[in-house]
């Protein structure tokens, strides 16, 4: 008898007051899991940038850190649709290099005018990528398979198509993509207004959405996080985000390639978060049977993801050529690989249904400051190599052992 | 015979912020068929685990001796060594391995003298041979698992249980997805294996055959043991059982209703379908059904009789091949070769396997709840993402679904909750004739019930329902009418009036033979 009194009366007495603590606790744990990932981006660029003695976050170098990454994060936006869906794309790298080829024969061999020649190319992804959902979708290949052929098939394409040279220059409005910074209208020397005013106008204009989005939550009853952390997460953000374009602004003003970036970016979270196509994928990824007896058309949804991600290779592969001016037999190599590594450092799952598009963006800049940030202090390229494999590692262990206590 | 081999004492179990056991008692005599029961989320599973060692010793309280020796299990291995072994109710088996490789699957047959790591192929069969004789499986060693019916599966796990020399089997929910039949060979077996001396723990939701083989009943209700009665005197009725885990006396199983049956609405004519992969095998022979406004019609059948099937394919082609016949709605034919052409027609299917077919488990209560109808709650392609909380929460109050939030996470609902996930999402899709598939696999007798209400009042608002069951007293509960099936075709219909258990099973058989 003793035994039992003795136990439940300090369970009984502890509880309520557990209880009472624990809606903080539970808040702060669930806010540190939803930004842990874009914490430990803070977290490694303010540890680069003290080893660096401030390099990482000079203008310049921040400028490079976008236009580096840049083709990186196109990519991992539809890199990201695939993997939710269930899938993987393999051939990512390799597209991109082989549409930088076909780029460099219209344009320097024919001599097109570069937005046929980018339209051209960007219809060539998407026809590579519907050629290789096909096989995914509709007669049900293993897309690990269909891609994996597909890396050798536009590798070899790429060379074929260079004759193993390489070929460049580009014209010039072409290299703008990459290489072009915004026209400032005010005419600044030393800082680019117009730059700045864009960047503060983003800000104002996601603090406006964020308000509305909470506004609406609680019309229909949803439980909303206390004003407290609402506001002082989005000045946080703004604050950061001011004085980055402002630090962009201090040098050449804001990149093009950075705009086109945003702009997907903003989208690709959109369709993701907000729409019913959205929403479908993530239930194909997540139990392809029960989606379809949903109603869904998963062959479709499958598919269509692989056309995107065609086309979005296709993109990347234009900005690169456009950033070295020239395209290589080599542009592409092993890309995909980042392009992959940045979608699960981000919190993809491997099995599909579950990730974010913001989460894949932050993956790819964690690998992108981490290469960056190396290369200053000057690590060579094969223990660059050892740090990203741990560091991917790392993230997705400590990603799965969270879900699993 | 009636010394006890396992006593545990005082057991309790905490998760965070859930008491899941507290203070559980549980004595079984050597030799006996204890039944172990109670609502979905009393404890029985977490019992078992703290038992097998899932939850090892310091992680509990209490004590427990088996075979008068004090127990502190460390992992499952342990307890399998005192004799202790479960199955579980997803079966743990291989599929593309042999009846035999699976049985000795991790204490293989060694070849005496030879390199160790070699297995003795002719011991393993041989063994196999005389193991599958004492379940009464008259399959070849050889056999591939996945080739096997779940029945069957089942027998090979209960021989692979032997095969190590059990003393104390515990098996949870071994006939929920058996039929009749099947379930009484599983039945005859156990009462086989207690005469010869084995130790048998049964964890069951179907009352009938646990009054018929279990010598002790206990029964826990929210974490606690509430009681345990002896079954040996003589069966202990099924009302008996069900009071001690609802803690009140359930009068009616099955909700009372006047139906209101009005014109037919849906009309299935010669219906036929072919299996998926061998075209040549017919699997529905030329049904005809007809729905009438308000009416629950019920499907009876052994498992593999083509029910499932026969759903299935009405619903969107989801199976088969070769399709031919008619479906018709208020005398005109209609397109369901899709599945979103079958519910643009007012067809909604719940499917048996929630698990497998009917939910995204990783996502919210909010998600699953949508998804087959996500153009209700968004606009030009965009979710509103109040309106889905809103609906969301809708349901969940309608279908009282036991949670946190519509943004818990339902795999980790028990099995009624998710199975009213699965049903809110399909009302939400507004159904006018809605085929539901072993709606209550593997419920509690509380969210069954609850069911049935749902059922009753969705056809009294004027739906078909058309249930398919396993269980005969749930149609004979719940239907106006009701077809029996057998071999892919309707041989009898019977008024709920007029239709009994006998009835049924007679004409089953009569086919059959």
């Amino acid at each position: 008898m003793n035994p039992t009194t003795t136990t439940t009366a300090p369970a009984a007495t502890a509880r309520p007051a557990a209880a009472a603590r624990r809606p903080g606790a539970a808040l702060l744990k669930s806010t540190l899991r939803e930004y842990g990932m874009l914490l430990s981006l803070v977290a490694i660029m303010l540890f680069f940038q003290a080893m660096t003695g401030g390099t990482l976050l000079q203008p310049l170098n921040l400028t490079n850190l976008v236009l580096q990454n840049s083709y990186i994060v196109i990519m991992a936006l539809g890199m990201l649709l695939v993997i939710v869906a269930g899938h993987i794309d393999l051939s990512v790298g390799s597209v991109c290099g082989f549409v930088g080829a076909l780029a460099a024969v219209l344009m320097v061999g024919h001599g097109w005018h570069f937005v046929p020649a980018t339209l051209v190319c960007l219809a060539v992804g998407g026809a590579i990528g519907a050629a290789q959902g096909v096989f995914v979708a509709h007669f049900r290949i293993p897309s690990f398979i269909v891609t994996l052929a597909g890396m050798l098939v536009f590798k070899g394409l790429a060379l074929a198509l260079l004759n193993g040279q390489s070929v460049g220059p580009f014209p010039e409005t072409f290299q703008k993509l990459s290489s072009g910074f915004i026209p400032d209208v005010f005419g600044g020397t030393d800082l680019r207004l117009t730059s700045l005013l864009m960047g503060v106008l983003v800000v104002l204009t996601m603090v406006v959405m964020a308000w509305r989005v909470r506004g609406n939550q609680q019309l229909h009853g949803m439980e909303t996080e206390p004003m407290v952390l609402f506001a002082s997460r989005n000045a946080v953000f703004a604050m950061i985000l001011v004085a980055l374009s402002w630090l962009l602004a201090t040098y050449k003003g804001l990149p093009n390639v950075l705009i086109i970036m945003f702009v997907l970016m903003v989208a690709y979270d959109f369709v993701t978060s907000r729409t019913t196509i959205g929403r479908r994928i993530y239930a194909l990824g997540g139990n392809e049977k029960a989606a379809r007896l949903s109603g869904i058309r998963t062959e479709r949804l499958a598919f269509y993801t692989f056309v995107n991600m065609g086309v979005l290779a296709a993109l990347a592969g234009l900005v690169f050529a456009a950033r070295l001016n020239t395209a290589t037999p080599k542009a592409g190599l092993g890309f995909e690989l980042d392009v992959i590594a940045a979608c699960f450092i981000g919190g993809a799952s491997a099995s599909g249904g579950v990730g974010k598009v913001m989460g894949a963006v932050i993956g790819a800049f964690v690998m992108g400051v981490m290469n960056n940030g190396m290369s200053i202090l000057g690590i060579g390229i094969d223990y660059q190599q050892v740090i990203k494999g741990l560091v991917l590692l790392a993230a997705v262990f400590v990603d799965v052992y969270q879900k699993n206590k | 015979m009636n010394d006890p081999i396992l006593e545990m004492r005082g057991i309790g179990k905490a998760f965070p912020g859930v008491r899941a056991l507290d203070d559980v008692n549980l004595v079984v005599r050597e030799g006996e068929i204890h039944a172990l029961v109670g609502e979905n989320g009393a404890g029985k599973s977490t019992l078992m685990k703290v038992l097998s060692g899932v939850y090892p010793h310091p992680d509990y309280e209490g004590r427990i001796v088996f075979r008068g020796r004090e127990c502190r299990f460390g992992g499952i291995a342990d307890s399998e060594r005192e004799g202790i072994i479960i199955i579980h109710q997803e079966l743990a088996l291989v599929p593309l391995l042999s009846i035999a490789e699976n049985i000795f699957l991790g204490h293989e047959q060694r070849r005496a003298g030879a390199l160790p790591g070699v297995i003795d192929w002719h011991a393993t069969h041989a063994r196999t041979e005389a193991l599958l004789r004492k379940v009464g499986l008259a399959q070849s060693p050889a056999t591939r698992v996945t080739d096997l019916g779940v029945g069957q599966q089942q027998l090979v796990e209960i021989a692979k249980a032997l095969a190590k020399e059990v003393r104390l089997l515990i098996l949870d929910e071994p006939t929920a997805s058996l039929n009749e039949t099947d379930s009484d060979a599983l039945l005859a077996l156990l009462l086989d294996l207690k005469a010869h001396g084995i130790t048998c723990i049964l964890i069951s939701h179907k009352l009938g055959e646990i009054a018929r083989v279990a010598d002790s009943i206990t029964v826990l209700r929210d974490g606690r043991t509430v009681e345990t009665l002896d079954g040996r005197a003589g069966p202990v009725s099924e009302d008996r059982i069900i009071r001690g885990m609802v803690g009140r006396e359930m009068a009616d199983r099955y909700p009372r209703r006047t139906p209101k049956i009005g014109e037919a609405v849906f009309e299935v004519r010669d219906w036929r379908v072919s299996h998926p992969v061998h075209a040549g095998r017919e699997v529905v022979h030329g049904v005809n059904l007809t729905l009438h406004r308000g009416e629950i019609v019920g499907i009876a059948g052994l498992m593999g009789a083509g029910r499932t099937e026969l759903a299935m394919s009405l619903f969107g082609r989801s199976y088969g091949q070769r399709f031919s016949g008619r479906v018709l709605k208020h005398g005109r034919e209609i397109d369901v070769s899709t599945v979103e052409r079958a519910v643009a027609q007012g067809i909604a299917y719940v499917t048996e396997d929630r698990k497998g077919l009917g939910l995204v488990l990783e996502q919210s209560i909010a998600f699953n709840t949508t998804l087959a109808n996500l153009p209700g709650v968004s606009r030009h392609g965009v979710i509103d993402a109040g309106r889905e909380h809103a609906v969301a929460t809708e349901y969940r109050r309608r279908l009282a679904t036991r949670c946190s939030g519509v943004d818990q996470v339902v795999v980790n609902l028990s099995g009624g909750n998710q199975q009213k996930v699965v049903l809110g999402k399909w009302l939400f899709a507004g159904p006018e004739w809605l085929i539901l598939d072993e709606p209550t696999r593997g419920i509690d007798v509380g969210a069954k019930f609850e069911i049935y209400q749902l059922v009753a009042q969705l056809a009294d608002e004027g739906r078909c329902i058309l249930v398919i069951s396993s269980e005969m007293p749930e149609l004979l509960g719940l239907c106006d009418r009701i077809h029996v099936m057998n071999e892919g075709a309707f041989v009898a219909e019977f008024a709920a009036a007029e239709a009994s258990q006998e009835k049924i099973m007679r004409a089953i058989v009569r086919q059959a033979a």
